[in-house]
């Protein structure tokens, strides 16, 4: 099953490779990864997408409460969770394929944040299936380039 | 006061208490080396960066304090990680110092330059690069705290020369609080009744014993509590010391080279108490087939090592000796009642046969000198009052199964990582911390090449360890296997060329001993144990001899092979 962790940890040299190096020294897969400062100066959050069974995610969470820079760990999948995605695509868009693009990113409320004669560039946000939807119907115009940032997540409020 | 980083580390060190560091100098440290003389800390110079490091593990394991390692970076560094590995896989605390190049260097490639910390970093349980002199003392501190608590294990820092050269105010923190590294050591209290109330259900109950018993001085609770309650004990070679090895609940080791009573002990037990134990590969043979009747308990101070290899019924995060202290209290009304447990003399009575059907033994024919004999023998003339520290291999195994351990800290031995090479430097580290014990290298003519050469630091520092060599021509462990498992086919384990013994221990300043016949044995440990001096005694044994009992590996631990 497809997982969800945040971890905040403290924002020392070196962080990074201990998570990244705990997952590839025990063979756990990392799908996504992302970083980036919280409100707290001196922590950060990363959010890490993997998949496994329990015991599997039992082991990477205990793993990732025992280094020493880690403060907290959740698997936000257990809660009702916000996620988003952010994801850049460069898609050819020449001639007639251009308006029918357009009116594709209406529908997904998406941006278009360059243009050219030949290409547009297009930003997208929102959960992985729709990241995936929309990818599965740009593709026949012609994708030429995707940068996706990985999965951003918190636990929705409200849950007592 | 204002002082160089180089003081820095030595005054903190001064503050530690640490009255002993296992070092080996270069350009990266020659700071640190020049401070050195003006600080009442011994310095034992080894001759290769493995043997500080293991020197290092054996003085923390056999005196439960902080062992300490000082070396230059690049090659310094890197030589000391096979034995950064070996502590951390046996959660021994140590301190290693590397030097680095100045830090406008690093990423440089720099002349003796290597990314120490990124090395490291899986074989640690944390590491820092130190790159201001006003983190220092901090950092050393933090170090120190970090090593010896929780599980305890290697910590690595790294110290640039431009740091150790840099002067500032020195102020040493008396405590360290981290808010991301908080262990648990006291038990819930409510999973403590909950073990006391399976014991008091439990029939056919047994404590397996780990290091973390050992860490965590724990002993004396637990041989309280199993002698109280008449439940067996097993350890794992880890644990050996855990319990009196002359005590008629002891079953002795288990798993792949356990007893024949410890493993059907456990693989029959209805209750199993899982204390500072992590179920290793070795441990447990085949996972599904291992302890299938049994409730299982597991108190660990990593909540990692729980259920990771088993399904543990009851896991508790703990220090073993807070947990053992909290059971034991919450068993004496019970005892007063009369409902701590129920008679379990069928059970002892049972474990009782399985330990005289099949002892450990071995074949005493032919006119070879039998290895396990030797290790007897060791046992009569020491009476378990040595420090046995051990290479990897058949030796290893022989020292676990045929001396007798009657308190903790008196086996060092790489469990783990399974390191040869460790066991001479640790006897060196064991007998700095007790210059009057007897302390003895049992080892393998092949595990004993690998720092051979720490000789010349036992002689320089006229310690008087003991190195017993059951020299079988072979690496026999390996050989072992070959012979059982690989139809033979003894590929690269015959020690055909090797060196006489006996000569290279009086090239180095040692005494030698070489013994062929089974009568002069003890004659020769005997007097080779009188000797106030670093002594090598090569005795030559029977060349094929095997360790039974055996488990094949992944077969369950009930199907063993015997002598
Ligand atoms: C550094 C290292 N290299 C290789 C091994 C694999 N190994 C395990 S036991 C063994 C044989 C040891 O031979 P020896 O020291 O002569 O001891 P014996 O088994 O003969 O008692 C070997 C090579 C190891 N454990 N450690």
């Amino acid at each position: 099953m497809r997982h969800i962790i945040s971890i905040l940890v403290e924002n020392e040299p070196g962080v990074l490779s201990r998570v990244a190096g705990l997952f590839s020294g025990r063979g756990f897969n990392i799908e996504t990864l992302n970083v980036a400062p919280t409100l707290t100066p001196g922590l950060s959050i990363m959010t890490i997408t993997t998949h496994g069974d329990e015991q599997i995610i039992e082991q990477i969470i205990k793993q990732l409460r025992k280094l020493v820079t880690t403060l907290k760990v959740v698997d936000l999948s257990e809660a009702s969770s916000v996620e988003r995605e952010m994801m850049l695509l460069r898609v050819d868009a020449e001639g007639t394929k251009r308006a029918e693009i357009l009116r594709i990113v209406d529908i997904f409320r998406c941006k278009v944040v360059d243009v050219s004669p030949e290409e547009l560039i297009i930003e997208v946000t929102g959960e992985q299936g729709k990241l995936t939807a929309l990818i599965n119907l740009l593709q026949r115009y012609g994708i030429k380039e995707v940068a996706r940032t990985g999965a951003v997540a918190l636990r929705r409020g409200m849950q007592g | 006061m204002e002082l160089s980083g180089a003081q820095i580390l030595l005054e903190s060190l001064r503050r530690e208490g640490v009255d002993v560091v296992f070092g080996f100098p270069g350009g990266a440290v020659i700071d640190i080396y020049h401070q050195l003389p003006n600080y009442p800390i011994n310095h034992v110079l080894v001759r290769h960066e493995q043997g500080a490091i293991h020197a290092a593990d054996g003085y923390a394991r056999a005196s439960g304090k902080v062992g300490v390692c000082l070396v230059t970076s690049g090659p310094g560094a890197t030589n000391t990680v096979t034995g950064i590995a070996t502590a951390y896989m046996d959660s021994i605390p140590v301190v290693i110092f590397t030097g680095q190049v100045p830090t406008p260097l690093i990423g440089n490639d720099a002349f003796q330059e290597v990314d120490i910390v990124g090395i490291t970093r899986s074989c640690t349980k944390h590491n820092y690069l130190v790159k201001d002199v006003t983190k220092l003392a901090h950092t050393i501190k933090e170090a120190f705290y970090l090593a010896s608590s929780g599980r305890p294990g290697p910590v690595l820092v790294d110290i640039p020369k431009d740091v150790q050269q840099a002067v500032t105010e020195y102020k040493y923190p008396k405590t360290i609080k981290m808010r991301s590294y908080n262990p648990t050591i006291e038990p819930n209290v409510k999973q403590v009744r909950k073990v006391a109330d399976l014991i008091a259900k439990a029939k056919k109950p047994i404590i397996y014993a780990g290091g973390g018993v050992i860490s965590s001085n724990a002993h004396e609770e637990l041989t309280w509590l199993a002698r109280t309650l008449k439940i067996p004990v097993t350890a794992t070679l880890m644990g050996l010391g855990c319990f009196p090895g002359d005590d008629p609940l002891w079953l002795g080791m288990l798993g792949m080279h356990g007893t024949f009573a410890a493993n059907h002990a456990i693989n029959n037990a209805d209750l199993i108490l899982a204390i500072g134990s992590r179920f290793d590969d070795r441990v447990t043979g085949k996972i599904s087939e291992f302890a299938k009747k049994a409730t299982i308990v597991h108190i660990d101070v990593d909540p990692t090592s729980i259920q990771k290899n088993v399904l543990v019924h009851v896991p508790v995060v703990s220090d073993c000796r807070a947990f053992l202290l909290a059971l034991n209290r919450e068993m004496a009304p019970r005892l007063d009642e009369g409902t701590a447990t129920p008679s379990h003399d069928k059970w002892l009575a049972q474990v009782q046969e399985w330990a005289t059907e099949h002892p450990v033994a071995y074949s005493h024919e032919g006119a070879a000198i039998k290895p396990q004999a030797v290790v007897e023998t060791i046992y009569k003339l020491t009476k378990g009052k040595a420090i046995i520290t051990t290479e990897v291999g058949q030796n290893q195994m022989w020292a676990a199964q045929f001396y007798r351990y009657h308190t903790p800290r008196t086996f060092l031995s790489s469990g783990g990582l399974g390191t040869m090479g460790y066991g001479f430097p640790a006897a060196i580290g064991a007998q700095m911390a007790f210059p009057d014990k007897l302390v003895i290298d049992v080892a393998g003519d092949g595990s004993i090449q690998m720092c051979i050469q720490e000789l010349a630091t036992a002689v320089c520092y006229g310690l008087p360890v003991k190195i017993v060599i059951l020299n079988n021509g072979y690496l026999g462990m390996v050989r072992q296997w070959q012979e059982l498992f690989y139809a033979k086919n003894y590929c690269a384990t015959c020690l055909d060329v090797a060196p006489d013994f006996v000569k290279l221990a009086e090239a180095y300043g040692a005494a030698g001993y070489r013994v062929t016949d089974p009568a002069e044995v003890e004659k020769t440990l005997k007097e080779a144990f009188a000797l106030p001096r670093t002594v090598i005694v090569d005795i030559v044994v029977d060349r094929e001899e095997n360790v039974y009992p055996m488990v094949p590996a992944g077969k369950p631990l009930t199907e063993m092979l015997l002598v």
